[in-house]
């Protein structure tokens, strides 16, 4: 509050918002604690095993198995690449982390996914949700990231989960609106065919407007994954472990060596999930249809 | 009965669709009876049957209206007033499920981009209605495979619609109406996004095949050309309402008023109006048993050269000249008989169109005759009867292109105000 108020605007109320939440966030602790653990337990079972499969495995499988992926998905030279990248974060000291740092993504960002797509397909088919939904998530997204670590510390305390779950608050928004979008982008006319022979509409959803829509929603999917990812980091705050934890204490510390190799790790993640979760969606046969489609037009 | 009725039907887009129908319902222009209401009336009062088995043409300007009547008529939309009842059924008060099922088995619909699933094969597309419908796959694929056969398309039945050219999608477009099997097909400016050439084949196959299977075809257009090929009746809609209701000839030669008349004005009408709609009253016609004393007063009664004789059940047998009747008079043969002649005049059907009549009036020496189906005599066509035919049907045009059937009225005419 300033102490320079001037007199004019003396008149205006004072709105405690700050209290009010902390009453709100005070209450749920006390109220809702065993639902709190409970949601604690369900993502710590999900995140643990992940990681310590992915730390228990030699390092070189881990590499082979994400080329292989890339060979499939892109051909051999993004494999090489692949390959190359995760061979230099593996011949870096913070192996370990950045595993774990791929864990917390993956759960992550797989629970926003499953439940930014159907509320992107709710918001697509119903106007009322959605004029509900848009501004709850111009909330989520534009809310500065480390502010969701404050209620997620007060619920789950400090660790990988309150990590896990602010980033999967974080990360969710672009799921459901890339999802709507590409659902209602679907050609009008094509569902009005759909329509026409008297296809009811969850046929007409699952067998019309989802395949027509996935080359949108698969970018959703991306955009998810990338957005898990910058907030992993942030969530070292919290002590979520991973390479977030490396990057907070070289900042600490101002290491810059170690700061710079927590960062270039995060930068080959980033870029191999990238396009390999881009290319996922290039495989789908409606994906290639509307891209030959498009080429043709 | 008929295939489906429409009564007093609107379509009001905006709010406040109670005020706009009652301001609407004494005739009013839309734009006048709307003034400051909050609604745009897309169809007005629309009224008309379709009878089983015909081709009934909507046509209009973009902005009449059509596209929400043909989606008014299987409940895409939903009427803001009136009725539609298909086969009987009234379908404006039917359920979610109950519509759904109609439109399985009563009424299917071309696209005027196709609409087909890019996802999805040509035998996939084709079959889509009876994946709705539940059928087993086997059988699926057998019909859709009849269907792509109609359309001539079997061979693509494994390639996606991307594979295929315009023409060939809305074949796939139609082959999937058609294995649906209902009786009623809409077709909402089906061969508007084609080119010229293949909308002349894809409307000859249509034809062909309706000749075939007798559906009823609901189908809309804004190319007048189009309309009068294809309609055995034609609506004319303007602004929201129907104006005139008829066939291709009723609306060229009898226009409800000027703006039909305008539309109308460029189309070639020497492939819409026939050798019936032309003809005149032939001007002396004598039984073959008449003597050529009676031949001779006709003939210096009406002051011609010619008389058409008919034979028994008045069938047409050719023509008696001047000289031939005085002929008959020298010799002094008591009727007609050995001196009729058929290389003087060219005979046509009712059904031939002006088009075709060039050539037989050129070569025929006296006025054409028209025949009917029974080779009766109904009327004859001189040459300046077929000249100001045409004259009518291009009043500021020197000389009329045959070949300019395809010619689109949007393209020429421009919107109207």
């Amino acid at each position: 509050m300033s102490l320079t108020q001037s007199p004019l605007d003396s008149w205006l109320p004072r709105v405690p918002l700050g209290a009010w939440t902390e009453a709100a966030v005070d209450w749920a602790t006390a109220s809702l604690g065993p639902f709190f653990d409970g949601v604690a337990t369900a993502v710590e079972a999900l995140v643990r095993p992940l990681n310590d499969l992915l730390t228990g495995v030699p390092a070189v499988v881990v590499v082979l198995v994400l080329a292989g992926l890339g060979w499939w998905l892109r051909g051999w030279k993004f494999a090489l690449g692949t390959a190359v990248g995760l061979g230099l974060v593996a011949g870096m000291p913070y192996w370990e982390e950045t595993m774990s740092t791929l864990a917390q993504v993956l759960v992550a960002s797989t629970l926003a996914l499953l439940m930014a797509i159907p509320l992107g397909v709710l918001v697509a088919e119903n106007k009322r949700a959605s004029a509900v939904a848009r501004p709850v998530l111009d909330l989520m997204q534009t809310m500065p990231a480390f502010v969701y670590l404050i209620p997620a510390i007060f619920f789950f305390g400090i660790g990988t989960v309150p990590g896990v779950l602010a980033t999967l608050v974080f990360s969710m928004p672009p799921g459901v609106r890339l999802t709507e979008l590409g659902l209602r982008q679907v050609d009008k006319e094509i569902v009005q065919a759909a329509e026409s022979f008297g296809a009811p509409p969850w046929m007409v959803l699952l067998r019309t407007k989802l395949p027509l829509a996935l080359p949108t929603i698969m970018t959703g999917v991306n955009q998810v994954i990338m957005l898990a990812l910058s907030m992993v980091v942030i969530a070292g705050m919290v002590g979520a472990g991973g390479l977030g934890d490396v990057i907070m204490f070289a900042l600490s510390q101002v290491e810059v060596g170690s700061g710079f190799e927590g960062g270039i790790a995060v930068v080959i993640l980033a870029v191999v999930l990238d396009r390999l979760t881009d290319s996922a969606g290039d495989r789908f046969p409606s994906a290639r249809a509307q891209r030959l489609a498009r080429q043709a037009a | 009965m008929s295939a489906l009725i429409v009564q007093s039907l609107y379509k009001i887009f905006g709010s406040r669709a109670d005020e706009a129908v009652r301001r609407l319902a004494d005739g009013k222009p839309r734009a006048e009876a709307l003034a400051g209401l909050p609604a745009t009336a897309a169809v007005i009062d629309a009224n008309f049957e379709v009878r089983p088995g015909e081709i009934f043409v909507v046509m209009g300007l973009s902005g009449s209206g059509k596209s929400t009547l043909i989606r008014m008529l299987n409940g895409l939309l939903h009427p803001t007033r009136g009725s539609v009842r298909v086969d009987g059924v009234e379908l404006t008060t039917l359920k979610p499920a109950a519509l759904r099922k109609l439109r399985r088995e009563k009424i299917s619909m071309v696209f005027q981009h196709f609409a087909l699933m890019p996802h999805r094969t040509v035998l996939e597309n084709a079959g889509y209605a009876l994946e709705v419908a539940g059928l087993p796959k086997a059988e699926r694929r057998e019909r859709a495979m009849d269907a792509l056969r109609m359309v001539g398309l079997t061979e693509w039945a494994d390639n996606l619609p991307h594979d295929l050219s315009g023409g060939m999608r809305q074949r796939v477009g139609l082959a999937r109406a058609l294995a649906a099997g209902t009786e009623i097909l809409l077709m909402d400016e089906a061969f508007s996004a084609l080119d010229p050439l293949i909308r002349r084949e894809i409307q000859d196959q249509l034809l062909e095949l309706q000749a075939e299977l007798g559906k009823t075809i609901i189908f809309i257009t804004h190319d007048l050309n189009e309309a009068m090929r294809l309609g055995d009746r034609i609506a004319v809609m303007r602004d929201g309402r129907i104006v005139q209701i008829g066939t291709a000839e009723e609306i060229l030669t009898d226009p409800a008023n000027d703006y039909v008349a305008q539309f109308v004005a460029d189309v070639d009408r020497t492939r819409i109006l026939t050798a019936a709609s032309v003809m005149e009253k032939p001007q002396q016609v004598l039984d073959v048993n008449a003597g050529p004393r009676v031949a001779a007063k006709a003939l210096r009664e009406s002051q011609t050269s010619v008389v058409y004789v008919t034979g028994p059940m008045k069938k047409f047998l050719g023509t008696v000249t001047e000289d031939e009747v005085l002929r008959a008079l020298r010799e002094g043969r008591p009727h007609l008989d050995g001196y009729v002649s058929t290389e003087r005049v060219r005979t046509v059907t009712a059904d031939t169109s002006v088009a075709d009549l060039f050539g037989d009036c050129a070569e025929s020496q006296h006025p054409v005759a028209v025949l009917d189906e029974r080779d009766r005599l109904i009327g004859v066509i001189p040459r300046i009867t077929l000249l100001t035919a045409l004259a009518a049907a291009a009043p500021d045009e020197p000389a009329q292109d045959q070949d300019q059937d395809q010619v689109e009225l949007v393209g020429t005419k421009g919107e109207p105000a």
